[in-house]
């Protein structure tokens, strides 16, 4: 039997105590090997050069949810800006430099009344552009099934409780369009500029599975 | 799933906040206007299909006209997918998906349905 992260022994434990971690020397799968196969044919077509394709993975990489925050951080100090960016997401974006891409962007506001929360039941759409790449969960077809069938429940599982008499509105991303959750503005926040608000606006508030941070919350909610 | 008493008044509820929003892209000639009821056929075509099980042989209202986008059923095939088909977003209660085992009735979903796949429901009189 192997040690279960023993630290008391010296035995198949790195210098500073824990269990060296086996190497993944295991046969490629298909779409590895799919995946292989397609780049490098698009480097011996000269589609792209291989230095192309590391910069656009590092250009994915490089998006976070910041952007995504500052787009909310506007809206809640510009109501104009709101206004246009409910009308017209995208175009909204691009106000703010922000490349919509092919990004067609509907922005749902949460409200005293209802509640959105947005789910891909048929794959992993998400507003990449403005969030970064999609956490593991959102993907997982534990949270794709249930966030259309007992939506409530699987938001109890991220710490929320709604205020009774809210609406709860599910937005499926099955085609075009991409979905942004403008959360609600935090009491206590009045007169802030729009990097500090942006602050308080993580990524599950704009997929709709957590609120906006309350600065006036308990200390971990606060650093959450 | 059934046209129940239930999800009829569970219809009217999705009516109350379905505010009109004008589409931001283009769209030549669409059938549905928001607000109309319609039905999502239960066909079981093959292929790249973007509508999703659940809501076949539903029930609810157009939210929003989205635009006009080629079909992604001919897309997946490496076909143009033209003319490009009218996008809804087409709102539905819990009541009228789930039925009596809907979590919250009056909850909505809203889901993104391409117009071949929409029918034209009748208020009754």
């Amino acid at each position: 039997m192997p040690h279960d992260h023993d630290h008391q022994h010296g035995h198949g434990l790195s210098p500073s105590g824990h269990p060296y971690r086996a190497d993944d020397d295991v046969a490629l799968t298909h779409w590895q090997i799919m995946e292989i196969a397609l780049r490098e044919l698009i480097v011996e077509k000269g589609i792209a050069t291989e230095a192309e394709i590391a910069a656009t993975i590092q250009t994915m990489d490089a998006r976070s949810p910041a952007l995504g925050a500052r787009v909310v951080a506007r809206a809640w100090t510009d109501p104009a800006f709101k206004e246009r960016l409910l009308a017209d997401g995208s175009a909204a974006c691009q106000e703010l430099g922000i490349e919509p891409g092919i990004l067609k962007l509907v922005v749902v506001e949460n409200t005293a009344e209802t509640h959105n929360l947005v789910v891909c039941t048929l794959c992993s759409c998400y507003p990449r552009n403005l969030l970064g790449l999609p956490p593991d969960w959102y993907k997982s077809r534990a949270y794709r099934s249930r966030t259309v069938s007992e939506p409530r429940a699987v938001l109890a599982e991220f710490g929320l409780t709604l205020p009774a008499g809210t609406r709860v509105a599910v937005h499926d991303s099955t085609a075009d369009m991409r979905y942004l959750v403008l959360p609600r503005r935090p009491d206590g926040t009045e007169g802030w500029e729009e990097a500090r608000l942006a602050a308080l606006v993580g990524r599950d508030a704009m997929i709709g599975t957590a609120f906006a941070t309350d600065p006036g919350g308990d200390t971990d909610a606060a650093l959450g | 799933m059934s046209d129940t008493d239930a999800s009829l008044s569970a219809v009217a509820l999705a009516e109350i906040a379905t505010p009109p929003v004008a589409p931001p892209y283009p769209v030549d000639h669409h059938r549905f206007q928001p607000g109309d009821r319609v039905r999502v056929r239960n066909g079981r075509a093959p292929g790249h299909i973007r509508t999703p099980f659940y809501v076949r042989g539903c029930i609810g209202r157009v939210e929003r006209i989205c635009g006009a986008f080629a079909d992604p059923q001919e897309l997946a095939y490496h076909r143009p997918g033209l003319p490009a088909l009218p996008l809804y977003r087409v709102r539905f209660t819990m009541a009228a998906i789930w039925g009596a085992r809907a979590e919250a009735p009056g909850d909505t979903v809203d889901v993104e349905l391409y117009e071949t796949w929409l029918e034209e429901v009748v208020d009754a009189a």
